[in-house]
């Protein structure tokens, strides 16, 4: 078995080449997800890149990705397979017109043939079970699906197959990278984080976060990106509703290059900050902290 | 790249690693544990950051328990790396000290680099500024290491805590002072006056500093103290309970802060998946209309049976909560809980009281932000009738002069205290009253059933008319019963 990672680093540099900043953490998880051939289950606030995450993992090793977006009420025949039943009809159908059955071993001809291969239709699961090239699988929001349902992922997570009573257990060609992710909505299963190995990412600190700008924003200077990094840092210490995300960084970012802003003061965060943060009260408490006078900042350091 | 198969004391050292995971509360499966084994063997061991995150993707499935398999790593694997071989502090070599006290007077500066022993203390700060200063990493372990070392005046076999010493040392750095001086240092450099904005993050960036060095200070005194006492005994005196199993009565300032964090994802959690049980609750009877209207398209053959759904009735809640010094804690948090759920109820009216009751349905009124809300009832409610001693009899007379009428079939009353009553009167008869008339009444006691009815606790005096007397001393248990009334 060939790996496409010879070691953690290689990880890391093959993800930076598709401009997937990441760190040391989850450069490790993903190499020994390669390595002991398990599934990495991404957990995380929103915006934090954690769907990227697969998807740079499918560029940066030229696999196909194959995605299962999760949602309530979703089933079998959305994630597994499902019988073509139209043209299981239509078979029968031609097969009367064509001559008279006769008798029980005609029907049990017809019968195979119906519960083929021919007459499968893949959904996302058996699909990447069964195909014959490297394939990255992203089961997205694994979190929003009910908790009976989570069992239909476990035969696929653990043994990497799947069974089909009438046409036997699938097994796969090719072992997948498999990436799920959740936004933590609800806890999951035990059976289902046993089999994983877990990853959390969290919002990138500093360095990271200002690399990540000047990689995804074209035309953002030095400066411009290292002052955009702090004051999000800074925002998110403030105790909000929904604390700025990656994406949201990016396209605050974006916003500013755009107005050919190079220096951020105080006025131009108050004018675009709606773009970073989407509550009315978060707002409105974010400029009251960045507004206020220093005394209110003397307080001491807190002793945490 | 296959590594040579690990070792036997590496295992051993792992097998009591798990263990001391699963002392600490931590779920770690047989599986869990092989998957580590096996783990291991594909990193390189001398990489201390990767052996870390290898063993954390195998064996932490749940984010809130990072920062207590952070506390048994380090103890574990805290004297195993080269770069952390300097017990006795030495100087690491090649660092030349001579680099970082440029700023100092001239007939201050050391003789060349060499042993840190020999500095004084107005140099050790002043190196200290430097470092936090240029953010220089590799400094701030060395002072780190040096402060201790000369601070903390730690002695073999002496039975203190890590935060002793930890509170020595850093008494001793006085680092809100230096904090002071770096930003006088920000002022002094900037081009012109710093606006609010670059003052505040000039602040942000030397606070992530002074605290990374508070960190590595930590760090070193736990490396000690591990050498001095041994790994099983360290870990026991550090195990902490996770968040959800912190006491309410009894949190740290620190824990406050962590169960504060832990609330928001929290109740979020709770708000969907008690939505989701109201949609999905099972089906009821045959639905006879509907069932024939559909049977219209099939021309009259009731092909799609129909079903009618439940609605179970919201409930109304009514919260009566002790906000007194020991139990504020614990009133605050269930309000928060049930605020942050109020849509599953029909109407929820909070009331809290010490010794007199206050109504403070209001302050939750129309506020998106819960915790402001809790934050304004406990500077503007007005509980105090005599002398803030908690007075449960008092104020249920209160309760039930103003709002007994209030109280009818559909309502469910929650009381939350210790019942700690100061040997005041009981009137228990009014909590008999309210029992007759309300759909429900629950007491919740933050404390341990074992201190019940113990001192002037007369939680069973209350709790034979109530429909349950639930102990909730932490976010787990909370989060059980709040889930269990709707």
């Amino acid at each position: 078995m060939s790996f496409s990672f010879a070691d953690v680093d290689s990880v890391r540099k093959g993800l930076g080449d598709v401009q997937y900043l990441a760190d040391e953490g989850i450069a490790g998880v993903v190499y020994l997800a390669e390595r002991l051939q398990k599934p990495v289950l991404v957990e995380g606030p929103a915006g934090t890149g954690k769907t990227q995450l697969a998807k740079s993992v499918a560029e940066a090793t030229g696999a196909r990705l194959i995605r299962l977006q999760c949602y309530e009420g979703i089933d079998e025949s959305k994630a597994l397979y499902e019988w073509n039943y139209k043209k299981q009809l239509l078979r029968i159908q031609a097969e009367r017109q064509g001559e008279d059955p006769e008798g029980e071993g005609m029907w049990q001809q017809i019968e195979d043939d119906l519960f083929s291969e021919e007459f499968l239709l893949t959904r996302p699961l058996l699909e990447a079970i069964r195909a014959a090239e490297p394939v990255v699988l992203l089961i997205d929001e694994v979190d929003r699906v009910e908790i009976e349902t989570e069992a239909l992922l476990l035969e696929i997570l653990s043994d990497y197959q799947v069974s089909i009573p009438e046409l036997g257990t699938v097994a796969a060609s090719q072992i997948p990278l498999v990436f799920l992710t959740s936004n933590n909505t609800r806890e999951l299963s035990e059976a289902l984080k046993r089999r994983c190995l877990f990853l959390h990412i969290d919002y990138p600190d500093l360095d990271r976060e200002k690399e990540i700008v000047l990689a995804k924003v074209p035309g953002v200077g030095e400066s411009l990106a290292d002052q955009v990094a702090r004051i999000v840092r800074s925002v998110r210490q403030i105790e909000l509703k929904k604390a700025p995300s990656v994406s949201e960084t990016l396209d605050w970012a974006r916003t500013l290059v755009l107005l050919g802003v190079e220096h951020v003061d105080a006025d131009t965060a108050a004018e675009t900050v709606n773009i970073l943060l989407k509550y009315r009260s978060d707002i409105e408490k974010a400029l009251k902290e960045f507004a206020s006078s220093d005394e209110e900042f003397a307080a001491p350091v807190a002793s945490s | 790249m296959k590594v040579e198969p690990a070792t036997s004391p590496l295992l051993a050292l792992l097998a009591g690693f798990i263990s001391e995971l699963r002392a600490a509360g931590l779920p770690v499966s047989l599986t869990e544990n092989l998957d580590a084994m096996e783990a291991i063997q594909h990193i390189p061991i001398e990489d201390r950051d990767a052996f870390k995150y290898a063993l954390a993707a195998t064996l932490v499935k749940n984010h809130a328990h990072w920062r207590a398999f952070e506390t048994v790593f380090e103890v574990y694997f805290s004297l195993r790396g080269a770069e952390y071989d300097l017990i006795d502090g030495e100087w690491p070599e090649g660092m030349d000290l001579s680099d970082f006290v440029d700023g100092m007077d001239g007939q201050q500066r050391r003789q060349g680099g060499g042993g840190g022993e020999a500095m004084s203390a107005e140099q050790l700060a002043e190196m200290l500024f430097q470092a936090l200063m240029r953010g220089d990493d590799a400094l701030m372990r060395a002072i780190a290491r040096q402060a201790v070392q000369r601070y903390a005046g730690m002695e073999p076999g002496r039975p203190v805590g890590g935060t002793y010493y930890l509170y020595r040392t850093l008494r001793n750095l006085d680092l809100d002072g230096v904090l002071e001086r770096l930003m006088d240092q920000a002022r002094q450099d900037a081009p012109g006056d710093l606006t609010p904005l670059e003052e505040r993050l000039e602040r942000d960036e030397f606070e992530a500093r002074v605290d990374q060095l508070r960190k590595e200070v930590e760090a070193e005194i736990r490396r000690r103290l591990v050498a001095d006492r041994g790994v099983e005994a360290m870990a026991k005196t550090l195990r902490k309970p996770l968040p959800e199993d912190v006491d309410f009565m009894h949190a740290s300032r620190e824990e406050m802060m962590a169960l504060r964090r832990a609330i928001y994802p929290l109740t979020r959690k709770l708000a969907v998946r008690l939505a989701r049980k109201r949609r999905h609750g099972r089906k009821g009877p045959l639905d006879f209309r509907n069932t024939m209207r559909h049977s219209l398209s099939y021309g009259g053959v009731p092909a799609e049976p129909k079903f009618r759904y439940p609605r179970p009735a919201k409930p109304e809640i009514m919260v009566v909560a002790d906000v007194s010094g020991s139990v504020a804690a614990f009133a605050r948090f269930t309000l928060h809980l049930v605020y942050a759920i109020s849509n599953q109820f029909s109407k929820v009216r909070s009331f809290v009281f010490i010794d007199g009751l206050d109504e403070v349905t209001s302050f939750f009124e129309g506020v998106d932000d819960i915790g402001e809300a809790v934050h304004r009832v406990n500077a503007e409610a007005d509980v105090v009738w005599v002398d803030g001693h908690s007075d449960y009899g008092h104020a249920f007379e209160v309760f039930w002069e103003r709002y007994g009428k209030d109280v009818g079939p559909k309502t469910t009353v929650m009381i939350l205290g210790d019942a700690r009553n100061n040997y005041h009167a009981s009137q228990a008869w009014i909590l008999k009253e309210i029992e007759h008339r309300a759909r429900k009444v629950f007491w919740l006691n933050p404390e341990p059933g074992a201190y019940w009815d113990t001192g002037d606790s007369i939680v069973s005096e209350y709790g034979v008319h109530c429909d349950g007397v639930f102990e909730v001393r932490n976010l787990r248990q909370l989060e059980g019963f709040v889930e269990n009334l709707v």
